[in-house]
C-alpha cells in the first residue's frame, strides 16, 4: 500500500509541477477571462473599421492609405494574438505540468535532476508568457536583431527551454519502457477511486468527447461554406469599393465581421469544451492531494464541470444572444477558476500538513 | 503496465514528438513565409483595385483565398495532432479505471491511435489534393476518434456502477 505522503515529498519534482502547474493554469485562465471583458469585443471592432478604412482608400483610388489602413490591421492582428497567445501559452504549460507530475513515477532520472528540470520548467512557463504579452509593447526596441524583439527573444528562449525539459522528460519516460524491471522509479500515485475521481474522470471524458462532435458539426457543414462566404464578402467589398458604394462597403464590413465572429465563437467553443475536459482528467489524478472534506471536494468539483459546460454553451450562443450569452460565457469562466483556486487551496494545506508533520522525511 | 496503456502512452509520446518537431520544422521553413504571402497578396489586391487595376487585384485575391486555404489546414493538421497526442497520454494514464476486459480496451487504444493519426493527416493532405477522398478519410479517422472515446466513457462509467 502506497503512502500518499511519500509521493508528496518537500520541493520534490512532483510538488513543484503540481503547485507550478496548477498556478500557471489559475493566472492563465484570469488572464483570458481580463481579456474577453477589456480587450477581446473592442479590438473586432477596430478590425472592421481598418478594413472599412482599406475600403474607402480604394473608392479615393488611393493606394498609400490602402497600405497604412493594412498596417493598421496588422498592429491590431498583433495586440489580439499575443494576447490569446499569452493565454493559451501559460495554461498550456500548467497542462504540460500537470502531465509531468503525473508521469514521474516513470521518469528514469536523478531526483536532483528531477528537481532541476522541474524548477526550469516552471521559470520557463512564467517566462514564456510575458514575454509573448511584451511583444506587442516593446517591439523592436533596443534590439540589435532586424526583426527580432528582445520579447521576442525572451519568449523564445523560453519556448527552447521550456521544449527541452519536455525532451529529457521524455527520454526518462523512454528509458523506463526499455527497462527489464517494471517497477516505477519513485512511488506511484495510489489508485484514488473516491466520488471525486471518478465523477472528474468520467465527466471530463464526456467533455472532450462532445467537443469532438461539435468539431466534427462544424468541419461537416461550417467549414467550407464559410470560406466561400468569406471569399464572396471580399470580392463584394472591393467590387462596392471600385463603384464608390459607401453603402456597399458598410454592408459588407459588417456582413465580414459578423462571419469572422461566428468563426471565432465556434473555434472557441470547440477548444474550450475540449480543453476544461483535459483539465478535468488531469485534476482526477491529484484529488489525493487537495486536503479538504468530501463534501467539499464534491462541491468544487461539481463547480469546476458546471462552468465547463456553461462557458463552450455561452461562447456559442454569443452571436444569438450577444451580451448576455457572453456575461454567461464570463461566469462560466469564473466558476471554473475559483473551483480551481479551492482545490489549489486544498493541494496547499495538504502541503502544509505534511511539512508541518515530518510526513515526508 | 497494461499493455492497453503503452499503447496510449508510447503511441501518444511519439505522435506529441512527432508533431512537435513537425511544429518546429513549419515554423522555420514554411509559416513566415506562408504569413507573408498572405498578407502581402490582400493588401496588394486591395492596392491594385485602388489603381483600378481589376485583373491584377483579382489575381492577388485568388492567391490570398488559396494560400489561407492551405495555410488553415497546415496549422489544423499541427494543432489536432498535439491536442489528440495530449488527449492520449492523458487517457493513457487512467486507462486502468475502464471496466472491460484488457482485450477491448486494446481495441479501443489502438482505434483512437489510429483515428489521431488519420485524422489530422487527411487535414493536411486537403492542402495538396483538393479531391473528395481527403474529406472522407478525415471523416473515417474522426469517426474512429469519436466512437473510440464514447467506448473509454462508457467503460468509466461503468467503473462507477461495479
Amino acid at each position: 500500500m502506497v503512502n500518499v505522503a511519500q509521493t508528496f515529498a518537500l520541493m520534490s519534482a512532483r510538488r513543484l509541477f503540481v503547485l507550478g502547474g496548477l498556478a500557471l493554469i489559475v493566472i492563465g485562465m484570469i488572464f483570458g477571462d481580463i481579456f474577453a471583458v477589456f480587450v477581446l469585443h473592442q479590438n473586432a471592432g477596430k478590425q472592421g473599421a481598418a478594413l472599412v478604412d482599406a475600403a474607402q482608400a480604394v473608392a479615393r483610388q488611393d493606394p498609400q492609405a490602402a497600405g497604412r489602413a493594412f498596417q493598421d490591421l496588422g498592429s491590431l492582428l498583433e495586440d489580439r494574438g499575443t494576447k490569446i497567445d499569452t493565454h493559451a501559452h501559460m495554461i498550456g504549460a500548467g497542462y504540460l505540468a500537470l502531465m509531468l507530475a503525473i508521469a514521474q513515477p516513470y521518469v528514469v532520472l536523478a531526483a536532483a535532476t528531477k528537481k532541476f528540470l522541474a524548477r526550469l520548467f516552471i521559470s520557463s512557463g512564467i517566462a514564456l508568457p510575458i514575454g509573448i504579452f511584451a511583444i506587442h509593447y516593446i517591439g523592436l526596441a533596443y534590439s540589435p536583431f532586424a526583426v527580432i524583439g528582445w520579447a521576442s527573444v525572451l519568449a523564445d528562449l523560453s519556448g527552447f527551454l521550456l521544449g527541452l525539459v519536455v525532451l529529457i522528460e521524455i527520454w526518462g519516460l523512454v528509458s523506463y519502457f526499455l527497462r527489464a524491471t517494471a517497477a516505477p522509479v519513485e512511488p506511484e500515485l495510489p489508485r484514488d477511486k473516491t466520488w471525486s475521481c471518478r465523477v472528474l474522470l468520467t465527466g471530463g471524458t464526456v467533455l472532450i468527447l462532445l467537443g469532438f462532435l461539435y468539431g466534427a458539426r462544424y468541419a461537416a457543414f461550417d467549414l467550407y461554406r464559410n470560406e466561400g462566404m468569406e471569399a464572396e464578402i471580399v470580392r463584394g467589398m472591393l467590387q462596392a469599393a471600385t463603384a464608390n458604394s459607401g453603402n456597399g462597403i458598410a454592408q459588407h464590413a459588417q456582413e465580414f465581421g459578423n462571419l469572422a465572429g461566428d468563426h471565432a465563437v465556434q473555434i472557441a467553443a470547440h477548444s474550450h469544451i475540449i480543453e476544461f475536459g483535459l483539465l478535468a482528467i488531469l485534476l482526477s489524478f491529484i484529488q489525493p492531494y487537495v486536503f479538504l472534506s468530501e463534501a467539499s471536494q464534491r462541491f468544487w468539483v461539481l463547480m469546476l464541470l458546471a462552468g465547463s459546460v456553461i462557458l463552450p454553451i455561452a461562447v456559442a450562443l454569443e452571436l444569438r444572444f450577444g451580451l448576455i450569452a457572453g456575461g454567461i460565457a464570463d461566469l462560466g469562466g469564473l466558476l471554473v477558476i475559483i473551483a480551481l483556486i479551492a482545490m489549489l487551496a486544498g493541494v496547499i494545506r495538504y502541503t502544509g500538513s505534511l511539512d508541518s508533520t515530518g510526513a515526508t522525511e | 503496465m497494461t499493455k492497453s496503456r503503452k499503447i496510449l502512452l508510447l503511441g501518444g509520446l511519439a505522435l506529441a514528438s512527432f508533431s512537435m518537431l513537425f511544429g518546429v520544422y513549419y515554423a522555420v521553413f514554411i509559416e513566415h513565409q506562408t504569413l507573408d504571402g498572405m498578407s502581402g497578396s490582400l493588401a496588394t489586391s486591395f492596392a491594385r483595385a485602388a489603381e483600378g487595376n481589376k485583373s491584377e487585384s483579382e489575381a492577388a485575391l485568388s492567391l490570398y483565398f488559396a494560400t489561407k486555404y492551405n495555410y488553415v489546414r497546415q496549422v489544423d493538421a499541427h494543432s489536432h495532432w498535439v491536442g489528440l497526442a495530449m488527449v492520449l497520454i492523458v487517457l493513457g494514464g487512467a486507462f486502468d479505471a475502464v471496466v472491460f476486459a484488457e482485450r477491448l480496451r486494446q481495441v479501443l487504444a489502438w482505434s483512437m491511435l489510429l483515428g489521431s493519426i488519420l485524422f489530422p493527416l487527411a487535414v493536411i493532405l486537403q492542402a495538396v489534393d483538393h479531391g473528395s477522398w481527403t474529406r472522407w478519410l478525415a471523416v473515417f479517422g474522426s469517426a474512429l476518434v469519436i466512437a473510440s472515446l464514447a467506448g473509454v466513457v462508457a467503460g468509466f462509467a461503468r467503473a462507477g456502477t461495479d
